[in-house]
């Protein structure tokens, strides 16, 4: 699962306020290469709500990334590496998002997060 | 200027909404100054062809245009400037003379290379007749040398002709013959390469190859968009939006067709690997009737493309369980070390309610101007009143094209563009159509439901008052759409 899933994901158990953004429990995190695309990334950057991309980047491991950023930014080739690298390069294989109202684990395995919800809290 | 477009005779109904969708991805509207957010290009038929016939004229902006649009189409067989055409060969040659000049000669020159095909739709014509024919166009002064295998110019004699007998084609009233130098055509090589046959890891209901390509460029699929599925199963419409450059990203309710596959060489990212395409950049499991995304998020997606289950060989699935839904029981308590690995009872989910899900998701998370693509099964019967297509004020309906699946239903691919945004009082009224799904949820599985109607036994009784359908007639009639 890459950090551009990660952020468009919250919990949506019925009766919680606060689900986003998930707490990411990371068990294993992979580096994989990806071909970079400036058009797909400054399209994507004004959709990602950068407060929770940093603090899960973290989480992740990787902390090059600036606390705040805005769009004139993109036009720096190092940011937009970075914001490349941990938007589709860093993913976490095993472990969990963790919702932070009711701590509620969502499993991550094999990449794939499960967001199903259980009978109880539909 | 007017092209003149060949269409393979396939899947009729798919091939103009392609090249309109074409055009608009090649910027041929964006000259246009209505304020319509989805223009039309022009299209005229040749003087005495029917409507369904493989040849069209259309007005498009510029060469580059056209090209683009043929080469990445999948249903033109070529595109082509036309130099001539007539109801005989004295008429195309009247014809070919009066043609501009300048329009001809850059094409005949001493040091480009060339060839002429000829071809002949409705009849065989021998490789003898097709050489006098290319002899008796020795009026046009052609000075290049010939290169049959990779000319710089092809030119195509084309003849369509007229036959007593009829031959399943679409009728024509009188021979006409066009001359014109080809511009560009779909790579069909595309198709056996992508080919279901050799597809790494397949399921049920896997979208054949060549309609996912058209999909694909229904959605305006290239480098820099994303694009999601969420109803993925294995992949396949997402492969054809990948082939064109598009980042992919899938949804699925069933956890063992996502994450495991049939194995770690045999699943969703393997698919990819086999064709050399950039990887979803995400997969999760999803129910699309309680989706896990973030509050506010809207206008993600440039492009969703899907198959969602009709309910006929593959029924739908939604959170919550039959008995629960119903009523019948309380919501169970999963004890806390369980929860890790507990399956959540699904529910069969009603192809109404699948829709509207769909249409309210595309409607929050589409870029406006983004495009809606996905397939709706509809029974064949002439009176059905269920017959009419899915609406939602976000949206207007730019194309609709037909597959037939079987004698009792058929299938609709369904282009929409966003047209307006998502606003509160959308928001509210889907809540409250989401919370009424749920109230009735044993009527909806009843009303609508495909499978019994594609599956009940045939009435015999019933069939032999409305005509005897055992005596075939034995010359083969004009089969319409359904080629």
């Amino acid at each position: 699962m890459r950090l551009l899933t990660h952020n468009m994901l919250s919990s949506n158990i019925r009766g919680v306020v606060n689900g986003f953004p998930l707490r990411i429990e990371a068990g294993k995190v992979v580096e994989k290469n990806v071909e970079i695309n400036g058009d797909f990334l400054k399209n994507m950057f004004v959709k990602i709500d950068w407060k929770a991309f940093v603090e899960a980047s973290q989480s992740m491991g990787y902390t090059e990334l600036p606390e705040e950023a805005d769009s004139s930014m993109l036009d720096s080739d190092e940011f937009l590496n970075r914001f490349h690298h941990a938007l589709l390069e860093l993913h976490l294989e095993e472990g969990a998002l963790v919702c932070p109202e009711t701590g509620r684990r969502f499993p991550v395995s094999k990449g794939i997060p499960n967001m199903l919800l259980h009978e109880d809290e539909v | 200027m007017w092209y003149l477009c060949v269409f393979y005779h396939r899947l009729l109904d798919y091939r103009k909404p392609e090249v309109e969708s074409l055009a608009q991805l090649f910027g041929a509207f964006r000259d246009n100054l209505n304020d319509d957010v989805y223009s039309q290009l022009q299209w005229k038929v040749p003087l005495h062809h029917h409507p369904d016939s493989p040849f069209h004229l259309v007005n498009l902006p510029s060469e580059h245009i056209a090209r683009s649009i043929a080469n990445r189409s999948i249903l033109v067989k070529g595109m082509y400037e036309l130099w001539g055409e007539g109801g005989s060969y004295e008429e195309l040659k009247d014809s070919v003379l009066s043609y501009p000049d300048e329009g001809k000669l850059p094409y005949l020159e001493s040091n480009s290379t060339f060839r002429i095909t000829v071809d002949t739709f409705g009849r065989v014509i021998s490789l003898q007749e097709q050489k006098e024919l290319i002899q008796g166009l020795s009026y046009i002064p052609f000075k290049g040398r010939v290169n049959l295998r990779n000319p710089d110019h092809n030119f195509w004699l084309i003849e369509v002709d007229n036959c007593e007998t009829s031959n399943g084609l679409p009728p024509v009233a009188q021979k006409r013959i066009f001359f014109a130098r080809e511009i560009g055509g779909a790579d069909r090589k595309l198709l056996p390469t992508y080919q279901l046959k050799s597809r790494n890891y397949l399921g049920p209901t896997a979208m054949d190859a060549e309609i996912a390509f058209l999909m694909a460029n229904q959605a305006l699929a290239t480098p820099g968009k994303l694009v999601y599925d969420p109803f993925v199963g294995t992949g396949s419409i997402l492969v054809a939006a990948a082939h064109f450059g598009a980042m992919t990203m899938g949804a699925d309710i069933d956890i063992r067709v996502v994450r495991d596959g049939r194995g770690p060489d045999c699943n969703v990212w393997s698919n990819f690997k086999q064709y050399g395409l950039q990887m979803p950049v995400g997969l999760l499991r999803a129910d699309n009737n309680l989706p896990p995304w973030r509050p506010g998020l809207k206008e993600v997606f440039d492009a969703i493309i899907c198959d969602p289950p009709y309910g006929v060989r593959a029924g739908g699935r939604k959170s919550g369980g039959r008995k629960l839904l119903k009523g019948a029981v309380e919501p169970y308590i999963v004890p806390d070390d369980k929860r890790t690995d507990h399956i959540p009872s699904t529910a069969p989910y009603s192809l109404v309610e699948c829709v509207h899900d769909l249409l309210d998701l595309a409607a929050k998370m589409l870029v406006m101007g983004g495009r809606l693509v996905f397939f709706y099964p509809i029974l064949r019967e002439e009176e059905s009143a269920h017959n009419h297509f899915p609406e939602h004020p976000c949206f207007k309906l730019i194309s609709s094209s037909e597959q037939i699946l079987s004698s009792r239903y058929c299938r609709v691919l369904l282009t929409m563009v966003k047209t307006g945004p998502y606003t509160e009082e959308i928001n509210e009224a889907a809540r409250l159509k989401h919370a009424e799904f749920r109230e009735n949820h044993v009527k909806w599985l009843e009303e609508g439901n495909l499978h019994s109607a594609v599956f009940s036994p045939i009435d015999h009784a019933q069939l032999m008052e409305d005509g005897d359908y055992k005596s075939k007639d034995p010359k083969p009639k004009y089969r319409g759409k359904y080629v």
